[in-house]
């Protein structure tokens, strides 16, 4: 509303925007996260991930697993990366980036890996979120002991170093992908529970709740579709910044061999079987440490961005 | 003042019984037979039966908890599974490494952490800066593993020869050896825990060396805690630095920063003497939260670099299925950390006196 009446003001006064002035809270969010340089960036970096993992098969046509040895003439492992384009003999097999131990295509595995490492940043942290969305919710809305109880459960949660009590938990749950999603979700509840009671107290006390009580709606729906689809736009700022955070804690379970198992293509674990080969095939770690790298690169700054966007605070 | 303490104290209490209680179910709630998972393929139902029975995992959970409760009040953290050594003896041996690398990690952050964080919010926007929060921003995202084979291969295979060259592995050079405290002081029949906190110290092989006058044995243990502190020190630096800049940029824009620099004092001094040590709290708070992240990230550190801690004991235990020291570490570090966070809580306290009150 308070934007339609400022649009002819701005035109009386001869200012001419570009373009139309943007009206609604997503239109205004999208314009203000395009303003800020970090989070394009962020975007750019997350946009290229996804396209590559939608697409891998194209970019990278041999088959992540898939043994080279007898189906390839003069391949053989550990070969450096070789490019026929730039001046690699062509008597020899062209890879990107080499092979590995296995006589895989290592350039293959990077690029798959992107598959590996996007499915394990939504999921961990979409896990988080549910968990921490319904605790803080709870905690938040029902109050007294039921509060009291969990959030000192999160507290204790809060009291360990996150890496170790994941390694603890992946160790009592077994070694896998799956169970160290698990493990590092669980570790990052806390911080989604408190988020999301933080919110719920602050707006059931408003008017528009209080309404909705008076005219006998029950507990759970004045909840559910009430308070919670109004507190989610935190959650969703933490929840970028948390993916970051997520996609490198459960590289690191993998590293120390107790996340993904071979021969999935997760970079973390590629790094961590190969890096006896540091000084013979650097370019078995430097290809996924980078890819890696980027991915967590990019959520960061997607995170920063989309929280000065979405801070009313920070509005300039 | 004392009082602020007691009722933080006290609140630490539950938590420490929580920390506990979660480190024991982990072994004996979550789904999974302990004698299975620990023993893998050796299990058998016989063993089992045994084994079961040996630890008291047949009785009541209840009476396993009380039971193992006690056992943590005398400092019995239970034996490896694999060695058979008690896991408080193996911490002994191990931490003193661990605690060195950590404070040569901490001590890189603040040193470069602080200084270009205050250098960014005093030139703002300037290229320094926007360099240096892009380099932090970097700085967060490599992973400790990556950076840590990264600066083995630059500094241990590319620089080779060169006088820039760092060892990529190991405490010491081959044929350098640290002669332990008791061994320099003729003190071979002290026994009991001043002999334990003798070896202790000499195992921190910085200070025996500092101690003792060890000159090149110092140099040589430094040189190889440089490549691992680096990596273990390069996420917390990119954090404090974005924390100091931050900070700093909030206290700058104070009335009483506008009034020193009326009244006529160099900028230079306006920053020093009132901004810094205002814009310290929230530094101090962060300081104490990244100490868990590099207890935790010593883990791959001590892998990376080959050298024997806690962080190596346990992913040593992980690789070879040893519960029991895996509990016991992860008990004792929980601990290290609740007991920062008090002493950074505490601290707070005497830096700033409006918490007490509220």
């Amino acid at each position: 509303m308070s934007a339609n009446v400022t649009q002819p003001t701005a035109e009386l006064l001869g200012d001419q925007p570009a373009a139309p002035r943007t009206t609604g809270l997503w239109r205004d969010t999208v314009a203000n996260i395009l303003r800020q340089r970090n989070a394009v960036v962020g975007l750019a970096i997350i946009t290229l991930l996804v396209l590559a993992a939608i697409f891998a098969d194209v970019i990278a046509p041999i088959p992540p697993n898939k043994v080279l040895l007898g189906t390839e003439a003069g391949v053989r492992k550990l070969s450096p990366p070789c490019v026929h384009l730039l001046g690699c003999p062509t008597d020899r097999p062209q890879h990107l980036l080499g092979t590995d131990t296995n006589v895989r295509d290592e350039w293959s595995r990077v690029v798959h890996g992107a598959r590996v490492s996007l499915q394990v940043g939504f999921v961990t942290v979409g896990f988080a979120i549910v968990i921490g969305m319904l605790i803080g919710a709870v905690a938040g809305y029902a109050g007294g002991v039921m509060d009291n109880g969990l959030m000192r459960l999160m507290d204790v949660v809060l009291a360990f170093p996150s890496l170790i009590l994941a390694i603890l938990i992946v160790s009592a749950l077994g070694h896998s992908l799956i169970n160290a999603q698990v493990a590092i979700g669980i570790v990052a509840i806390p911080v989604y529970a408190r988020v999301m009671r933080a919110s719920v107290l602050s707006i059931k006390e408003q008017d528009y709740v209080t309404a909705a009580r008076a005219l006998g709606a029950s507990p759970g729906s004045i909840l559910l579709r009430r308070i919670v689809p109004n507190s989610l736009t935190p959650l969703i700022v933490q929840g970028t910044l948390g993916i970051g955070g997520a996609v490198l804690e459960v590289a690191a379970l993998s590293f120390i061999g107790i996340g993904a198992q071979p021969p999935i293509a997760e970079w973390g674990s590629m790094v961590g079987l190969e890096r006896g080969q540091l000084f013979n095939a650097p370019w078995l770690i430097f290809g996924p440490g980078i890819a890696l790298s980027l991915t967590v690169f990019g959520f960061n700054l997607l995170g920063d961005g989309l929280r000065d966007a979405l801070d009313p605070r920070l509005n300039r | 003042m004392t009082r602020f303490i007691v009722r933080r104290l006290l609140l630490t209490i539950p938590v420490l019984f929580g920390v506990i209680f979660v480190v024991f179910a982990a072994a004996r709630i979550l789904p999974g037979d302990p004698c299975r998972a620990q023993l893998g393929e050796r299990a058998t139902d016989a063993v089992c039966a045994d084994f079961n029975r040996r630890n008291g995992y047949d009785l009541p959970i209840p009476v396993q908890f009380t039971t193992y409760l006690g056992k943590l009040a005398e400092g019995d953290l239970g034996a490896s599974t694999k060695t058979s050594l008690p896991v408080t003896q193996l911490l002994v041996q191990r931490l003193p490494l661990t605690l060195e690398l950590t404070v040569y990690a901490l001590a890189f952050a603040l040193l470069v952490g602080i200084p270009l964080g205050i250098i960014s919010a005093y030139k703002r926007n300037s290229p320094i800066d926007v360099v240096t929060m892009m380099v932090a921003n970097l700085g967060v995202s490599i992973p400790i593993f990556v950076l840590g084979l990264l600066l083995a291969f630059v500094f241990g295979l590319l620089l080779r020869g060169t006088p820039f060259a760092l060892p990529p592995s190991g405490r010491l050079t081959s044929g350098v050896s640290i002669r332990p405290l008791v061994e320099v002081w003729g003190l071979q029949a002290l026994a009991g825990p001043p002999r334990v906190l003798l070896d202790f110290t000499s195992n921190i092989y910085s200070l025996n060396a500092l101690i003792t006058g060890q000159w090149n044995v110092l140099a040589d243990a430094f040189r190889h805690m440089i490549l691992p502190a680096v990596a273990l020190g390069t996420i917390p630096l990119a954090i404090i630095a974005r924390i100091t800049r931050s900070s700093l940029l909030d206290v700058l824009g104070q009335d009483y920063i506008r009034t020193a620099r009326a009244k006529g004092l160099p900028d230079i001094k306006v920053v020093t003497r009132h901004g810094v040590p205002n814009a310290m709290l929230p530094v101090v708070t962060v300081i104490g939260l990244q100490l868990g992240g590099l207890l935790a990230g010593a883990v791959l550190t001590e892998t990376i670099f080959n050298l024997a801690g806690v962080g190596l004991a346990v992913y040593d235990a992980i690789t070879g299925r040893d519960f029991a020291v895996i509990q016991g570490f992860t008990v004792v570090i929980a601990v290290v950390y609740l007991l920062v966070n008090l002493a950074v809580d505490v601290s707070y306290a005497r830096l700033d006196p409006r918490i007490r009150l509220s």
